[in-house]
């Protein structure tokens, strides 16, 4: 038996935007540098867990199993570690002019305390990472890719002016807890969190701990993403699992559940070549912004904006069971070659081979049909909205 | 009636001239959830080493090689509907196919059940 393909985030070079590299055995071997531990390490293994290789550390890929981690998760409350992720504080005079010049978002009138999605984009309009900034007062908090941050803080620290900071907090472990059950379960550790709104973070305290927790994630599900020093990480993340309703949960089912909610994947979804038109994140580029341009890119993007990108970013329903995954090539009626597959996997909350890619925009339209070639094999696909599942985040009103 | 492995961690069953072909408790334990098999027809003459079924879980997708050469005399079509039978039943009802041996001495160079068990507990 061969490792024909080991796609999604748990191969090291394709988190870091690689193409596989048709290495047969997965690039398993090719442990060049030597691999970080994370906060948790020593708590993934108690737990069982499988660690891989992945930006550069060993993390978990799985406990149990991505099919019952990923289920267990839409019905409870899974806890992701996700301390790879670089969290960074921006700061210093201007920085929310500063923050201006390098990604589309309205960061100047920012209001305190609610997490954004932003883009940081490089000059020709590509997608050098995607994050998310929290405006704390004066200063920006900042969570961006683990594959990514060393070369993100490097743009910005090239890029903003003198007086603006970027602080690593390296101390600091993320830990995600997602589910319809998150709330239940962290209010009884953290009393207060269900009184935060979606896309709402605040600071709390936990045995004499700050704590920063917004309500937000990636997994389309209502949840809260924890900022713990990381001193502390392993006794919240036992706190949190000593509730029966809550089980640590790899990147194998962080991956599979994100491709149900539609959310792209840097390094995959998203990079260099894509713009934010294209991939239709244009919820990113805030209004005031739009007119008045100014950020990398923008001569590009306010162009698709206008006219329109040459190529979108859709969700495919693939026929059969067979998954059809990254790398795999979108083909018209006639043969012709018109866009490829960035992400795709077998859905475990649908049953079904799901897809995301790009497509030549006059065949991004809902139910179109076409055909998916991988390994030689040919699919029948169609175009469908995403996300796969729907969002079931909490708002306000809604019990 | 003996089992022999190959290091790719495909199992084989000999009984008389017939060869039942699988892959291993290891291998579906290294694949996780099998979500697709696809396993060769009738009267498809395979050679050893070559790809003679695929097997995809959540996370890879793996081509199974025929640890023998023959012709298939019956792909398992159970697995088409059900493949996590390969993760619950990986040496029984999750085989993948049979076939006709051509040539008993290919299966000199292979594993027996220990020699197999060994190698793994090596990697």
């Amino acid at each position: 038996m061969s490792r024909e393909v080991h796609n999604g985030p748990t191969d090291d070079t394709q988190a870091r935007g690689t193409p596989y590299s048709g290495d047969p055995e997965g690039g398993a071997r090719a442990q060049l540098q030597e691999l970080d531990k994370l906060p948790l390490d020593a708590w993934h293994r108690t737990r069982g867990g499988r660690m891989v290789p992945f930006a550069g550390y060993e993390m978990p890929v799985q406990y149990e199993g991505i099919m019952a981690e990923h289920l267990w998760t839409r019905e409870n409350a899974g806890l992701f570690d996700v301390s790879h992720m670089g969290q960074l504080l921006v700061h210093g005079q201007g920085v929310a002019a500063a923050l201006e010049t390098l990604m589309p978002g309205d960061f100047q009138a920012a209001a305190d305390m609610k997490p954004k999605y932003s883009l940081l984009l490089a000059e020709d309009g590509g997608i050098i990472d995607d994050l998310m900034a929290t405006r704390r007062g004066d200063d920006f908090y900042v969570v961006v890719n683990g594959a990514t941050k060393h070369g993100d803080i490097q743009v910005m620290q090239n890029r903003l002016p003198g007086g603006v900071v970027v602080d690593y907090m390296k101390e600091q472990a993320l830990l995600a807890l997602q589910g319809p059950k998150a709330v239940e379960v962290l209010e009884t550790v953290v009393p207060g969190v269900s009184e935060l709104g979606f896309m709402q973070g605040r600071s709390f305290h936990w045995q004499g701990r700050p704590l920063w927790i917004s309500r937000s994630g990636y997994t389309g599900e209502d949840g809260f993403e924890i900022s713990v020093p990381a001193i502390a990480a392993a006794a919240l993340a036992d706190a949190i699992c000593s509730n029966p309703l809550a089980k640590p949960i790899g990147l194998g089912a962080r991956d599979s559940l994100r491709l149900e909610a539609g959310l792209p994947l840097y390094g995959h979804d998203i990079d260099l070549d894509t713009t934010p038109v294209m991939a239709g994140l244009t919820f990113a580029i805030n209004k005031r912004r739009r007119a008045e341009g100014g950020f990398p890119g923008s001569m590009r993007i306010l162009a698709e904006l206008q006219n329109g990108a040459p190529q979108k970013r859709v969700g495919f329903e693939v026929e059969g069971r067979q998954p059809v995954r990254e790398g795999a090539l979108v083909l018209d009626g006639e043969g012709n070659e018109v866009g490829k597959i960035t992400s795709g996997g077998f859905s475990p909350s649908l049953q079904r081979p799901i897809a995301m890619g790009y497509v030549a925009s006059h065949l991004a339209d809902d139910g179109t049909a076409l055909k998916l070639e991988q390994r030689g094999k040919l699919f029948d696909a169609r175009v469908v909205p995403m996300p796969f599942v729907p969002h079931r985040y909490h708002r306000k009103g809604a019990a | 009636m003996t089992v022999y492995f190959t290091k790719e961690h495909e199992w084989v069953r000999v009984e008389g001239d017939t060869a039942t072909v699988g892959i291993s408790n290891h291998a579906q334990e290294q694949l996780g959830d099998i979500v697709f098999a696809e396993v060769p027809e009738a009267g498809r003459k395979v050679s050893k080493g070559q790809e003679a079924a695929v097997v995809e879980s959540v996370k890879a997708a793996s081509d199974v090689y025929a640890p023998v050469s023959g012709e298939v005399i019956e792909g398992n079509s159970a697995l088409a509907d059900d493949p996590a039978l390969i993760n619950s039943d990986p040496e029984g009802q999750g085989w993948f196919f049979k076939l006709k041996l051509d040539n008993a001495s290919e299966l000199d160079g292979l594993m027996d059940e220990n020699a197999y068990r060994d190698f793994v507990a090596s990697l």
